[in-house]
């Protein structure tokens, strides 16, 4: 048990791997990401719940986890970008970026990506209204847009509408 | 950014919640989705010093519906609205739940958080007022019904007294020919509207029997737009009629001159939002299946 209040204790599942841990509990998701766990695959853009680019998802909801604290978690199954390969494999929404250069400088791209994995479970057949909409809450600043959107769609034309 | 240091404490019912926060005193927080919270708390805009943390009681988080009105529980959040029966049978409910921020938000946003915030930009404020809404606020002597008019009483301010919860939020469905429509002006989905505006009409054999119009993020709290309604009182609604009450909805608002605009622009916003949204909601009224999207610039 922790020693005060301000401090809490966390079991949680992230990309598979049980975790437990003490932290405290202002502690952000994203910091307890990074910092904790030393997955900074996982990117602090704006900080201020505006880009994106942190975007996780949390018992398959996703969330910008600067605006979670971690112990909003505690319980939960966390899926990071370093979760999204399989045995070696890239996701098909990894390979699809890569195919259709759904990156420039690639920043946004681990909140991109998650936000498109969100929408294909959702919506296996998006058309790019859907794409645009379920990407709406991430931000590009090099605005590759277009090229995203591609690599979206063909990621959903890949996994064959689920 | 972090916070100012607080202390957790985490709730297995709202009655544990209640009972923490007759302890731990006025200035303690409840945390549900976070997604207004936290960013004051990292701006160090909020710093209470005590957080009593609703997000792990899953029996509040329901949309329920009961003799003609649906129940949305302290925990109902704004992607389980989108797909519920409520917005389904009313579809103004919809056009709010599915067009707040973005899809992450939305995910963990509730419809309580937003009532108990009273931010001026908040999207659920003018949507609900343009309904019959009550909340209910549990304390601990026992629970009251305050009507969503008489608990917004200014900017950030709520009649909700120390010591109580927001159970849950009850709204009735329309009766009759109703149908509404919500659609706001947004630089993009993440940031606040510039405008918005809420419309419910009635129809009466071919007439508009009752209107209801609430201005959203023009004003401390949602404006009531009655010079629009009058205007739309008694009539047949059509393009003209609908103009006519945007035209009268610029007499109804007061905007200040911010980032999101100069008060001049927002007032043909609000006109052209009004007249808009009035012409969805009749349609609607008449069953047609409309859908409908905020627009971004």
């Amino acid at each position: 048990m922790p020693e005060s209040a301000t401090r809490v204790s966390l079991k949680l599942t992230v990309n598979g791997k049980p975790v437990q841990a003490e932290t405290d509990a202002r502690t952000l998701l994203v910091e307890f990401l990074r910092d904790e766990l030393d997955l900074t695959g996982t990117h602090i853009g704006c900080d201020t719940s505006f880009c994106g680019a942190c975007t996780v998802l949390v018992n398959g909801r996703s969330a910008k986890s600067c605006t979670l604290f971690a112990v909003q978690a505690d319980g939960a199954e966390v899926l990071t970008v370093e979760g999204l390969i399989r045995d070696g494999e890239l996701h098909p929404v990894q390979q699809a970026f890569v195919d259709h250069h759904g990156l420039q400088c690639g920043f946004c791209t681990p909140g991109m990506m998650l936000s498109a994995v969100q929408l294909l479970e959702q919506k296996p057949n998006p058309t790019e209204a859907d794409i645009r909409k379920g990407l709406a809450g991430n931000c590009c600043r090099c605005t590759g847009y277009q090229n995203i959107t591609k690599s979206v769609a063909a990621a959903a034309a890949k996994m064959g509408g689920r | 950014m972090y916070p100012r240091l607080f202390s957790y404490h985490r709730a297995a019912s709202l009655r544990e919640a209640a009972g923490l926060l007759a302890e731990l005193g006025p200035e303690a927080r409840l945390l549900a989705g976070g997604q207004s919270l936290i960013p004051l708390m990292k701006l160090r805009l909020a710093a209470p010093p005590s957080l009593i943390d609703i997000g792990h009681i899953p029996a509040i988080n329901y949309v329920k519906s009961s003799n003609g009105s649906f129940a949305f529980g302290a925990l109902a959040r704004h992607a389980d609205i989108e797909k519920s029966d409520a917005a389904a049978r009313i579809p103004i409910l919809h056009d709010c739940a599915a067009g707040i921020a973005d899809v992450q938000v939305r995910n963990w946003g509730t419809l309580v958080g937003s009532i108990a915030e009273a931010d001026p930009t908040g999207d659920w404020a003018p949507v609900l007022l343009a309904l019959d809404t009550q909340v209910q606020c549990q304390g601990a002597a026992g629970e009251r019904a305050v009507p969503l008019a008489d608990f917004i009483r200014d900017a950030f301010t709520t009649a909700l007294q120390d010591g109580e919860i927001i159970s849950e939020v009850r709204v009735a469905s329309p009766r009759g020919k109703s149908g509404g429509a919500y659609i706001a002006f947004k630089r993009c989905a993440p940031v606040y509207a510039s405008a918005s505006v809420a419309a419910q009409v009635t129809m009466e054999e071919g007439v508009c029997r009752d209107a209801r119009i609430y201005v959203g993020a023009i004003g401390l709290t949602p404006v009531h737009a009655a010079n629009a309604e009058q205007a739309l009182r008694g009539k047949a609604i059509d393009q003209k009629t609908a103009a006519a009450a945007g035209e009268a909805a610029m007499s109804d608002i007061d905007p200040q001159s911010d980032q999101r605009g100069s008060a001049e622009y927002k007032r043909a916003l609000v006109r052209g939002l009004t007249a808009e949204a009035i012409q969805v909601a009749a349609r609607r009224a008449a069953g047609e299946r409309v859908e409908v999207a905020h627009h971004y610039a």
